[in-house]
């Protein structure tokens, strides 16, 4: 039993260390702020939900703990961060932003 | 195997905090910069999980949710203020 539950804690915080770094990584190489936020806003999301996933499992076996605030935590994060990052981009967009170069079709253009 | 696992993943986390810092000194838009903010305070979430699991307390789950609810509000406050020029907006200004 232990040793499962060793094996699944190590695996969802490596995911999520993983996710955490591709985020980052996004955020350094990706050309404008709405493709930096598409990479920050989705995968640095998913790094702290396995990352908090990991924490539960690891207090409820290990300490006996159920942890409430943590299951809130997670329902808190997935609820915010694409609110977040859509009003960022939102903000980005109406503050008059440039797009990539390379990019081929903007849908908000001719509205207003 | 968990111990080595946690540090492992602080080492990582930090990383990824260290490119999020470089983006926040480079980036080229006010709007990159709270992109980086904001991804570093998700960031941090996880890196005060991580280290309440190595010293083995329960008490900083609090700061979890904490730190949370602070990063959106800042960002929220951010993208109001980048979009509108002020934060609250009053009824009689107009």
């Amino acid at each position: 039993m232990t040793v499962i539950s060793d094996v699944l804690i190590v695996l969802l915080l490596l995911a999520g260390a993983f996710f955490s770094l591709v985020a980052a990584f996004g955020v350094i190489r990706l050309p404008d702020v709405y493709t930096r936020n598409h990479a920050a806003s989705k995968s640095a999301t998913l790094g702290v939900m396995c990352i908090m996933l990991g924490t539960f499992v690891y207090f409820l076996v290990e300490h006996d703990l159920f942890s409430s605030r943590l299951l809130l935590g997670i329902a808190f994060f997935f609820i915010t961060a694409p609110v977040a990052g859509h009003l960022i981009s939102r903000a980005a967009y109406n503050s008059g932003v440039k797009m990539w170069d390379k990019s081929v079709r903007d849908d908000l253009k001719n509205k207003k | 195997m968990i111990d080595l696992v946690l540090k492992l993943t602080l080492v990582l986390l930090a990383i990824a905090m260290l490119g999020l810092v470089y983006r926040l000194v480079k980036g080229p838009t006010t709007p990159d910069r709270v992109v980086a903010l904001d991804a570093m305070g998700v960031n941090l979430v996880s890196i005060a999980a991580v280290l309440s699991m190595i010293l083995k307390t329960s008490n900083f789950l609090d700061i979890i949710l904490l730190i949370g609810i602070m990063a959106f509000l800042g960002t929220v406050a951010f993208a109001k203020f980048l979009e509108k020029g002020e934060i609250i907006e009053y009824d009689r200004d107009q």
